[in-house]
């Protein structure tokens, strides 16, 4: 009985070494193509999934952009340990990669805690544990995004977007111009200072509108960059105690004769 | 008689006769208990505050001071350019170890929630007596798995997080599941209607990497009877890996172990709930042999 099962297994062995081989061969590159397959969709996909979307707001501290979605573990410490239930972590077919923390500033805007207790929870480094005040963060900006509506641009005052801004006058401020409809009055025009506003979002919580006029951007998407050859005359000025290109020559003006133009 | 046998009576029928309800599905009851409580301590977290396990699987802090993170997702992340921070890279060292040491498929029997999806639909197939099947190759998923760090490098993103619906389901059972039931109702259904096994033991990236961890784990079951085995094929049958089984089962005669060191095998033990012969014992990597011997 032995024998004739090693027999066997001989005969097995020897007669299929060949095609064994063969069979090797093609189930590695059926592997492979498979597997190159499902890796380009995963890609393409990927790729669409990587555009910011308007929506996604993600928390304080997390790094930008791409590198926020390479770090971030998907593991909602931040969202559990968020007191005010702002953060969320994205399912399937939300705004953003399926996993990450994000908030709806219209809904739960950030409260903007002083102990940031999202950051000191995220184990990965997603949100920068070097984030120590509040007041640096960048989760977004707001933008006036609305100025047919926004009743402050009408000539009234609501101002409610100005007054429950964590950094009034600071992150918003409310700009003085004419207003020619009356020709008497004053519009006063809600301005966010790019630079101070973190994006908490309790602007756009706030704005009495059915839908809001100001709204949190992502950075990437709300803010514009000046071309690397740029210089601001008046920056360079400062910088180098004078100006880069000597004085402009003064040509002699010429006028009309007669004319008592000044 | 065997042949009817088989043909009429459900699998571990027999075990249950001979040894006892319990006996033959305690580990089938004990693994569910393991994963639903696993899930049920990271919701009572989230819903209630209770903070005994707090976060999900991909990474989490026991009692609010013992990090645990899942090393394949820090592997991708890794692969992605982003050096996590401390905490993340203990709490993968905590859990590597633990499943190198108590085999790393047991990741997938005792704690994945798709192992639920996929056993039920493995289930089912076998009562609706559905056998047509695809194959598709078990290598796959060491395919998949290489894409899913290869990826990383190349184009920087995690790619496979944003699919992976292990990630997807226990978040998912967590958090709230969103539209993730697609995908998981898409695996339960190539599992039953398509291909047998099709996710857990043929494509599923997470399941090869836990594999490869568990190479050299000491945790071993151990077909230590296999002189007992009559042929019912109950263990065939249940077992998620079934081409690990007949090597030891066959292999006396050619002096192959008994012990499934098959990194495949998933120490889920349903083949010893299902053994009417209590063929198989759990045992280590170093049980000595005494099989044969007397
Ligand atoms: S700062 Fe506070 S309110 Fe804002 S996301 Fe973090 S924990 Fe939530
Ligand atoms: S705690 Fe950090 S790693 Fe976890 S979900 Fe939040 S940002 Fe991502
Ligand atoms: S988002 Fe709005 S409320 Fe928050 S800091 Fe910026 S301007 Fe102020
Ligand atoms: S193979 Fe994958 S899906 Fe299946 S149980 Fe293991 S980790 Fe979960
Ligand atoms: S051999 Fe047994 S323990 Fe291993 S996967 Fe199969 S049924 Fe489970």
């Amino acid at each position: 009985m032995k024998q004739t099962m090693d027999k066997q297994r001989r005969s097995e062995s020897s007669a299929s070494k060949a095609p064994a081989r063969r069979q090797f061969f093609t189930d590695v590159a059926r592997g492979a193509s498979a597997a190159g397959m499902i890796g380009l969709g995963l890609t393409a996909w990927a790729s669409s999934a990587k555009r910011s979307d308007p929506q996604a707001i993600r928390p304080p501290g997390a790094l930008s952009g791409d590198d926020f979605l390479n770090a971030c573990l998907r593991c909602g410490l931040c969202v559990e340990d968020c007191p005010y239930d702002t953060l969320k972590l994205a399912t399937l077919f939300d705004p953003a990669p399926s996993g990450t923390p994000w908030f709806e500033a219209r809904k739960v805007p950030c409260e903007m805690c002083e102990d940031i207790p999202c950051v000191a929870a995220c184990p990965s480094g997603a949100l920068d544990p070097a984030l120590k005040n509040i007041d640096d963060a960048r989760m977004g900006t707001a933008v006036l995004i609305d100025e047919k509506n926004c009743l402050n641009f009408q000539g009234l005052r609501c101002d409610v977007c100005y007054r429950v801004c964590p950094l009034i006058d600071e992150a918003i401020t409310l700009e003085r111009q004419r207003n020619s409809r009356t020709g008497k009055h004053a519009l006063f025009i809600p301005t966010v200072q790019s630079d101070a506003c973190t994006g908490c979002g309790k602007c756009e919580e706030a704005c009495v509108l059915d839908e809001t006029a100001i709204k949190v951007l992502p950075l990437e998407l709300a803010s514009g960059t000046l071309g690397q050859h740029y210089r601001l005359g008046w920056e360079e000025k400062a910088r180098n105690g004078g100006s880069l290109v000597p004085e402009q020559l003064k040509l002699e003006i010429r006028r009309p004769e007669n004319s008592n133009a000044n | 008689m065997q042949t009817e046998r088989q043909a009429n009576s459900r699998v571990g029928a027999e075990a249950a006769a001979t040894l006892g309800w319990w006996h033959a599905h305690r580990f089938l009851v004990l693994r569910r208990f393991s994963q639903l409580s696993i899930l049920a301590l990271f919701a009572a977290s989230s819903l209630y505050g209770l903070d005994i396990l707090k976060g999900n699987l991909s990474s989490s802090t026991v009692l609010n001071t013992v990090p645990l993170s899942d090393p394949f997702v820090l592997a991708q992340l890794i692969a992605s350019g982003h050096w996590p921070a401390e905490t993340a890279l203990l709490g993968g060292a905590i859990v590597l170890l633990f499943y190198m040491l108590v085999g790393g498929r047991s990741y997938c029997s005792w704690v994945c929630p798709v192992n639920i999806v996929t056993d039920t639909a493995s289930w089912l197939r076998r009562r609706l007596g559905i056998s047509k099947t695809t194959r598709i190759s078990n290598s796959l998923r060491y395919w998949l798995l290489g894409l899913s760090l290869l990826l990383p490098v190349a184009g920087g993103l995690l790619i496979w997080e944003l699919v992976n619906p292990v990630s997807l389901l226990q978040r998912g059972l967590i958090f709230g599941l969103g539209s993730g039931w697609v995908l998981i109702a898409m695996i339960f259904l190539l599992d039953l209607l398509i291909s047998q096994r099709a996710w857990c033991s043929h494509l599923c990236p997470m399941g090869a990497f836990y594999g490869l961890i568990g190479k050299l784990s000491v945790i071993r079951i151990n077909a230590r009877h296999r002189e007992r085995c009559d042929d019912c094929m109950d263990c065939y049958k249940v077992c998620p890996e079934p081409q690990i089984l007949k090597p030891v089962l066959k292999g006396a005669a050619n002096g192959v172990s008994p012990i499934i060191f098959a990194s495949d095998c998933t120490n889920c033990s349903r083949c010893i709930d299902v053994c009417a012969e209590s063929v198989f014992e759990i045992n280590t990597r170093f049980t000595t042999e005494v099989e044969n011997k007397k």
